[in-house]
C-alpha cells in the first residue's frame, strides 16, 4: 500500500501496522490525543444521555445497538458517527430518506473508503459525492469503519499490503499484463483504458485514479461505491484484485511518449494540433510573410 | 596553386547548367519556371502546411511499413513492454508495440506520422477557410476547390484506415463503429460490410491487410495524384492576390519562384518538419499500449475518433434514436447522422462556388481576392457552416468534456442538440454584422480620415477628436476616396506621420526608422486635420 492519507502524500510503503504507528508519532499526534480525549468525553457524555433517554423510552432500547456491546474503537467510531454523520445517515446509521442511505451491513471497507478519500462528509448533496482532502485522520476513519462494521457486518479490507505476493520478475510481469486484461473488460468501460475516468449519465462520473491509494481501490472493487458496480469476491478473487491494483500502478508510473496531455485521447490531441502545431506554424506564416 | 587556378569557381554554376542544359534541353522550360510569380501573404502559405505534412507523412509513413505486419493471426507478446507480456493479440498490434517499444527511434516515428497526419487534416481545413472566405473558389478556380475537398475526403479515409491499422482498443472500436454505419445503409449495407469484412465482423482476418494496403498504396497514390493536379491547376491558372496598389484581375504581383520564393518555402518545411518532430518526440499520442488489444467486450470510455472524424460521431450522440420500420425493413437512426448528413454536408460544399455564381449571375473571371467583410454574405454562411461543424466536433468529445468540467453529460447533450439549430443562425447573424461594421468604418476612415486620438476642444466647450484626412479635404473636411477592396490605413504611423512600430517579438530586430516627416510639415498636417 503506498499512503494511508493521501492529503499528506507521504509516499513510504510500510506494512498496515508501522504505518498506524507512525500516524500516533507524527506531529499532528498531541492534537490528535486532544481530539481524541473530546471524543471520548463527548463519547462518554453521550453514553450518559442515550442512557438516561434509554431508561426513560425503554421502546427504542431495541432499534438502538447497545454501546456497551461495542468494542473500544466501535464506541471511539461511534462517537464520531453521532456528532458528523447522523444528518444524513440518521441516528444508528439506519438512513434518513431523501438524504443519506442506512449503513446497516456496507461494512468497513465501504466506511473507509468513503472516509479516507475525503468523499464523505459530502460538501453538499449532488449526483456524486467528490473526492477532496479526508475530514477524519486514518485511526479516526477506522474506528468509524470498526462502528459500521459492528453495527451489521459487511465486506472489509484485508489487512495487510496490497502489492503483489513475490515472485520472480518473470512471475511479477505476468501478474500485471493479468491484471491489465481484467482492467481492460472490467474497469475501462468507465475509467477509460488509460484510469482518466469517464462520464456517466446526469452528472455522475468514474473518477481518475490518479489520487486513489491501494486500499481505496481494493475497497472500492469489494464495496461498489456511488455509481460503482461491486465485484464481489466470486467475481474478482483477492488474487485478481491485487494484479488489477498492481496494474493500475504501471499506469500511473509510465508516460513513454512523452507528456500525456491528461491521457484523454484523441479530444487533447486535437486540440493540441490546433492551439500548439497551428498556431505555431500561422504564426510562422506571417514571419514569413512579413519577410518581403 | 596552377592546378586550382584550372577551375573557375564562378563559373562553375554556369557550366553545370550548359552541360546539362545540352544534354537534356530544360533551359527554357525551367526559365519560365525559375521566372514565375507568386504573391506573398501570409494566408497563402497555410495550404503548404498541410503539403509539408503530406511530405512528413510519406516519409514517416515508409519507414513504419518496414516493421508493421497487418496480419490478423494470433500472437502470444514477448517483446519487451512489460504489462502485456504473455497477453494474446493479433499481429499487427504485436508489431506496433515493436515499433513502440523495440525499434531504435521507433515510437518518435509512430508519434511524428500520427501528429503529421492530424496536422495535414488541420492545415487542410484552415486552407479551405482561407479559400472561401477570400473567394478565391470563384471561376475559374471552381475545379480546385472540388479538388480540395475530395482531398479532405480522401485524407478523411487515409486517417480512418491508418488509425485503425494498429488493433488496439480503439481501433477495433472504430472498425466496429464503421461496421456498423455500413450495415445501417438501406438495400446495399449488409452487402457492402460483408464484402469489405468477408464476413460477419471482425471476419476471417481480411479487413486489416485490406485497410493496410488501402492505407499504404490505394489512398497515398490518391492523393498524391489530387496533390499534383490540384498544385498544377494553381501553376496553371496562376496564384490569386489580393487587391492593391498595381495589382489587376490580369497580372500578378509578387516574387519570382527562383531564388527567394524556393528558399522561403525550404525554411517553411523545415519548421513545419520540426514542428512535428518536437511535438512526436514531447506529446504523447495514441498510446496504444494503454489500450491493450482489441477484444469486442473490452470498450474503453472516452473513445474517440481523431478530431477530423468527431463531427460524425457527435452527430450521432445528438441524434435521438429514432428507428423507421415500413414494409418489413428497418432504417436505423445510425443512418441519418453518419451517411446522410456527411453526405449533404460535402455535397454542398463541393457545389457552394457553383450555387454562388448561379445566384449572382456571376460569369466573369475572378483573379483578385475579396476581403471577408465586403462579401458579408458569403461570410456569414461560412460562419454558419464552421458553428454548425464546431457544435458537431464538440458533441463528438462531449463525455470528456463533460467529466472535466463538471457538467451533465446529458446537459451535454442536449446542450448540443439545441446548439446545433440555433448557434449556426446566430453566427449567421453575428458574422453578417460585424461584416457591416467594418465596411462601414473603412468608408468612415475614407471619407473623414484616421483617428489620431488628439482631442480637441472647442471655443463652445465641445470636445472633437482630430482626424487625419487621407486625401486634401473639400470644404466640408471630406475626401471623396474610392473604396479598393484593400485594407484602409488606420493607424497614424501606417500614412507614415508617425514612426513605424518597431518589429521584432522579444526584442527590436531593426532600429525604428525616424519618423518619416520633418517636424515642420507634421504641425501643417495636423492643422488641416481641425475642423
Amino acid at each position: 500500500m503506498t499512503s494511508d492519507n493521501p492529503g499528506r502524500g507521504a509516499a513510504a510503503t510500510p506494512p498496515a501496522g508501522a504505518a498506524r504507528r507512525r500516524a500516533g508519532a507524527t506531529a499532528a499526534g498531541g492534537r490528535l490525543r486532544r481530539r481524541v480525549g473530546t471524543v471520548l468525553r463527548i463519547a462518554a457524555a453521550l453514553a450518559l444521555a442515550g442512557g438516561v433517554y434509554a431508561g426513560f423510552a425503554p421502546g427504542s432500547a431495541t432499534a438502538a445497538k447497545d454501546p456497551a456491546s461495542l468494542s473500544p474503537a466501535g464506541q471511539e467510531g461511534k462517537a464520531l458517527f453521532d456528532t458528523n454523520c447522523t444528518s444524513c445517515h440518521g441516528p444508528d446509521a439506519q438512513g434518513v430518506a431523501g438524504k443519506g442511505p442506512s449503513l446497516v451491513g456496507v461494512g468497513a471497507a465501504s466506511v473507509e473508503f468513503q472516509v479516507s478519500s475525503g468523499r464523505m462528509p459530502m460538501a453538499r448533496q449532488e449526483a456524486q459525492a467528490l473526492r477532496k482532502r479526508p475530514v477524519f485522520t486514518y485511526d479516526q476513519t477506522r474506528q468509524l469503519a470498526q462502528y459500521v462494521q459492528e453495527l451489521g457486518g459487511g465486506p472489509q479490507i484485508p489487512e495487510g499490503s496490497m502489492k503483489l505476493p513475490g515472485g520472480t520478475p518473470e512471475e511479477q510481469a505476468a501478474a500485471v499484463a493479468r491484471g491489465g486484461t481484467l482492467f481492460r473488460i472490467n474497469c475501462a468501460s468507465c475509467h477509460a483504458n488509460a484510469g482518466g475516468g469517464g462520464a456517466l449519465s446526469s452528472g455522475k462520473f468514474a473518477p481518475d485514479l490518479e489520487p486513489a491509494n491501494d486500499r481505496q481501490i481494493y475497497a472500492a472493487m469489494l464495496t461498489g461505491p456511488q455509481n460503482m458496480p461491486v465485484f464481489g469476491d466470486n467475481q474478482l478473487t483477492p488474487e485478481q484484485k491485487r494484479e488489477i491494483i498492481a496494474y493500475v500502478h504501471t499506469l500511473k508510473a509510465q508516460e513513454p511518449g512523452g507528456w500525456g496531455l491528461g491521457k484523454l485521447g484523441p479530444v487533447t490531441e486535437g486540440m493540441a494540433i490546433f492551439l500548439l502545431g497551428m498556431t505555431a506554424l500561422i504564426f510562422t506564416t506571417l514571419w514569413i510573410a512579413g519577410k518581403s | 596553386m596552377k592546378k586550382r587556378a584550372r577551375i573557375d569557381v564562378k563559373a562553375l554554376p554556369g557550366t553545370a547548367a550548359n552541360a546539362a542544359d545540352e544534354r537534356l534541353q530544360v533551359a527554357r522550360p525551367l526559365r519560365a519556371v525559375f521566372n514565375k510569380v507568386f504573391p506573398d501573404h501570409w494566408s497563402f502559405l497555410l495550404g503548404e502546411i498541410a503539403l509539408f505534412s503530406f511530405i512528413v507523412l510519406l516519409l514517416t509513413g515508409v519507414f513504419l511499413t518496414l516493421y508493421f505486419d497487418p496480419s490478423m493471426s494470433h500472437v502470444t507478446y514477448n517483446g519487451s513492454y512489460l504489462p502485456l507480456r504473455g497477453v494474446h493479440m493479433t499481429r499487427a498490434y504485436e508489431t506496433t508495440l515493436h515499433i513502440s517499444f523495440d525499434v531504435r527511434g521507433g515510437l518518435i516515428m509512430r508519434q511524428m506520422h500520427h501528429w503529421a497526419a492530424l496536422l495535414f487534416m488541420a492545415s487542410i481545413v484552415i486552407h479551405m477557410f482561407r479559400i472561401f472566405f477570400t473567394g478565391a473558389f470563384r471561376k475559374p478556380r471552381e475545379l480546385n476547390w472540388v479538388i480540395g475537398v475530395t482531398l479532405f475526403i480522401v485524407g478523411f479515409l487515409a486517417g480512418f484506415t491508418g488509425y485503425s491499422l494498429p488493433d488496439d482498443g480503439l481501433s477495433g472500436t472504430g472498425l466496429r463503429i464503421a461496421h456498423a454505419i455500413m450495415l445501417s445503409i438501406p438495400v446495399i449495407g449488409s452487402w457492402t460490410a460483408n464484402s469489405l469484412f468477408s464476413g460477419e465482423f471482425p471476419g476471417p482476418g481480411a479487413i486489416l491487410p485490406r485497410a493496410y494496403i488501402a492505407h499504404v498504396l490505394l489512398i497515398p497514390g490518391i492523393l498524391l495524384a489530387l496533390i499534383s493536379v490540384h498544385l498544377g491547376l494553381v501553376f496553371k491558372q496562376k496564384h490569386t492576390q489580393w487587391p492593391g496598389p498595381g495589382r489587376t484581375n490580369t497580372n500578378v504581383v509578387g516574387e519570382r519562384m527562383f531564388p527567394r520564393y524556393v528558399i522561403k518555402q525550404g525554411g517553411f518545411f523545415a519548421i513545419v518538419f520540426g514542428v512535428i518532430a518536437l511535438m512526436g518526440g514531447l506529446l504523447t499520442i495514441n498510446p496504444i499500449w494503454l489500450f491493450g488489444p482489441y477484444e469486442a467486450a473490452a470498450v474503453s470510455a472516452a473513445s474517440q475518433p481523431d478530431w477530423y472524424v468527431m463531427f460524425l460521431d457527435g452527430s450521432t450522440r445528438l441524434m435521438p434514436p429514432w428507428e423507421i420500420r415500413a414494409f418489413g425493413h428497418t432504417l436505423p437512426p445510425l443512418f441519418w447522422p453518419t451517411v446522410v448528413l456527411p453526405g449533404v454536408m460535402f455535397t454542398l460544399a463541393m457545389a457552394y462556388p457553383f450555387i454562388e455564381a448561379r445566384r449572382n449571375r456571376d460569369t466573369a473571371i475572378h483573379n483578385l481576392l475579396q476581403r471577408p467583410r465586403d462579401v458579408p454574405e458569403r461570410t456569414a454562411l461560412g460562419a454558419m457552416a464552421v458553428a454548425f461543424y464546431l457544435v458537431l466536433t464538440i458533441s463528438g468529445g462531449n463525455d470528456p468534456l463533460a467529466e472535466n468540467f463538471d457538467i451533465s453529460l446529458n446537459a451535454m447533450t442536449w446542450a448540443g442538440r439545441i446548439g446545433l439549430l440555433i448557434v449556426p443562425p446566430i453566427a449567421y447573424w453575428a458574422a453578417y454584422r460585424i461584416c457591416l461594421g467594418l465596411q462601414q468604418h473603412d468608408r468612415e476612415v475614407l471619407a473623414h480620415g484616421v483617428e489620431t486620438g488628439i482631442i480637441r476642444r472647442l471655443p463652445n466647450g465641445q470636445f472633437v477628436e482630430v482626424h487625419q484626412p487621407l486625401a486634401a479635404p473639400d470644404a466640408h473636411g471630406h475626401t471623396e476616396l474610392e473604396y479598393t477592396g484593400w485594407v484602409v490605413p488606420k493607424k497614424m504611423n501606417r500614412v507614415g506621420a508617425l514612426a513605424p512600430a518597431i518589429k521584432g517579438f522579444f526584442y527590436p530586430v531593426e532600429e525604428p526608422a525616424p519618423p518619416a516627416l520633418p517636424q515642420a510639415e507634421r504641425r501643417e498636417l495636423e492643422s488641416s486635420g481641425t475642423r
